[in-house]
């Protein structure tokens, strides 16, 4: 029991801490949304689905953006960050166990993540008039967003593990996350324009999964024909990511250390 | 009944051995300093008994149990006074030592130990804000929040002014008075006569010498350097014991105005010790 009360313990120390960083704050919650406006204001594609702009498309898909924003590069630059500031070798000399300390980490993801997400939908709802879906469409919304961030949390965890300073975890983790945003359809879509073995490449990691996932929830049926296999594919969606959620926990298993590496 | 059992420990970096055959024991409710210079391997078998890092060889017992392998009961009932460290400089002092409280089965409440550091108006300020002396007060606060029966003080009033430390040497007492077992680090040699009943001094990752702070190095039977000035002339005896030699001087009615008599400090004992082993 003590191990759920104490990750909840430290969920709450890590929120208090992280919006005291004013600075973090706007820019983790501002940036995917000024892309956002950005894309949705300079591409004016259309389709041939009636009411579906370039701009509803970058609204759902930007949701996988901000997810690996908050997810994969918060956990994995704040891990960096606690190993270096003595916070992971503070809490190893009490009772605290690692899986506490991860859920800690987890919920403030899960928060950063849904709060992120809320600024996303909101822009796209009320800047681009993306209309909003209904309830089955909700209820696969979400165990894509829970396989999402959990997924990307666990890599950011287990990347941090090859981050030998703080400071330069943040340019470490974004190139992964920047490269696989152009080739997993969230920067350019439809995905089809890519050569084919570029888009085989991206269908391995998590990203194009999610993206698909969050288009499928937000646009009409009939956009699935822009999608590479020409179907949303939500089975897969989930086989994928799922099995991306536990490749992280294993790297995690194996990584997770709780000090750094002997001199 | 021993707090702290090492034989024969080793540990090297990269080939360097930086500890070379260590053997200790530290009874329960002692207070053990552990001196030596920089780079003498103290914080490397401090973080050994700690369970903060691995050995590569030898016998450790920590409160009965390997600190290797340990879990968390074990680690509820150990205090750890942390080096250079700056986490949680966002929360403020009290936040801080409330969250980590709620990790142990019986903290001392937070505000108590906020007090008996000295921060309590810092108590609602921002971790960030505290000077290096009140950063440290802090960690040591969050070493003993949990009561721990084995508190592990590595260099711990590096950066306290006088005030400050002096403070800080009646908190460690008021600890031992309550029956705390202490192993402190310290190259602070008055810190180690006025708080360790025992120590051991540890030069390039051996002990070379260990015993009371009185007695270390033999220094309790070396004897006293007597000395006073006759007619303007200065006379100097080395003696095993002074008092025969001053009976004498007294009896020949001697100016004894500028006598002095000189034991070898613990400063000169230790000197003596680490110049050896360089």
């Amino acid at each position: 029991m003590s191990t759920l009360t104490w990750g909840v313990s430290r969920g709450h120390v890590e929120l208090l801490q992280f919006f005291r960083d004013r600075t973090a704050v706007v820019f983790t919650f501002a940036f995917p949304g000024m892309l956002l406006l950005l894309f949705g204001t300079i591409f004016q594609d259309s389709y041939d689905q009636p009411g579906v702009s370039a701009s509803h498309v970058f609204s759902a898909s930007m949701i996988a953006y901000g997810i690996l924003a908050t997810a994969f590069v918060t956990m994995g630059a704040g891990l960096a960050m606690d190993r270096e500031d003595g916070t992971l070798k503070r809490l190893h000399g009490t009772p605290i166990s690692a899986t506490s300390y991860v859920l800690g980490k987890l919920f403030l993801v899960l928060v950063l993540s849904v709060v992120e997400t809320i600024v996303l939908i909101a822009l796209g709802a009320v800047v681009f008039g993306m209309s909003l879906p209904d309830a089955s469409h909700w209820l696969t919304f979400a165990w894509v967003f829970l396989l999402s961030i959990t997924a990307c949390s666990l890599l950011g965890m287990a990347v941090s593990a090859i981050v030998k300073h703080a400071r330069t975890a943040g340019a470490i983790l974004n190139v992964p996350v920047v490269a696989l945003q152009f080739i997993s359809g969230v920067f350019i879509y439809p995905v089809t324009q890519l050569p084919s073995w570029l888009i085989n490449v991206a269908a391995i990691f998590p990203v194009k999964w999610m993206a698909q996932g969050f288009r499928y929830v937000f646009l009409p049926d009939g956009m699935r024909i822009n999608e590479a296999a020409g179907q949303w594919e939500l089975g897969r969606v989930a086989l994928v990511l799922g099995a991306w959620c536990v490749i992280g926990l294993v790297l995690c298993l194996v990584t997770f250390r709780w000090t750094r590496p002997d001199r | 009944m021993t707090a702290i059992e090492v034989r024969g420990l080793r540990k090297a970096y990269r080939g360097h051995e930086v500890v070379r055959g260590i053997d200790l024991e530290v009874a329960r409710g002692e207070v053990f300093a552990l001196l030596g210079p920089n780079g003498a391997g103290k914080t490397t078998t401090t973080e050994i008994l700690e369970g903060h890092r691995r050995r590569d060889s030898g016998e450790v017992r920590v409160l009965d149990a390997d600190p290797g392998t340990a879990g968390g009961d074990w680690r509820a009932r150990i205090g750890i006074v942390l080096q250079n460290t700056d986490d949680a400089a966002d929360l403020t002092v009290a936040e801080m030592v409330r969250h980590l409280a709620g990790f142990y089965p019986d903290p001392r409440p937070y505000a108590e130990v906020i007090d008996l550091v000295g921060l309590t108006p810092k108590s609602k300020s921002r971790i960030r804000t505290l000077s290096g002396g009140q950063r440290r007060r802090l960690d040591v606060a969050l070493g003993i929040v949990g009561r721990p029966e084995l508190l592990f003080l590595d260099e711990p009033t590096t950066g306290f002014d006088p005030e400050a430390r002096r403070h800080f040497w009646d908190l460690i007492r008021t600890l031992a008075a309550e029956g705390t077992t202490i192993l402190l680090t310290t190259h602070y040699l008055e810190e180690a006569e006025a708080l360790a009943d025992r120590l051991a001094v540890l030069a390039a990752g051996e002990i070379v010498a260990e015993g009371t702070p009185a007695g270390l190095g033999g220094r309790a039977t070396a004897g006293a350097t007597v000395s006073w000035r006759e007619d303007g002339v200065l006379h100097s005896e080395q003696v095993p014991d002074p008092t025969p030699l001053i009976r004498k001087l007294v009896a020949a009615d001697t100016d004894l105005s500028s006598l002095t008599v000189t034991r070898p400090t613990l400063e000169d004992t230790y000197l003596t010790l680490i110049g050896a082993h360089r």
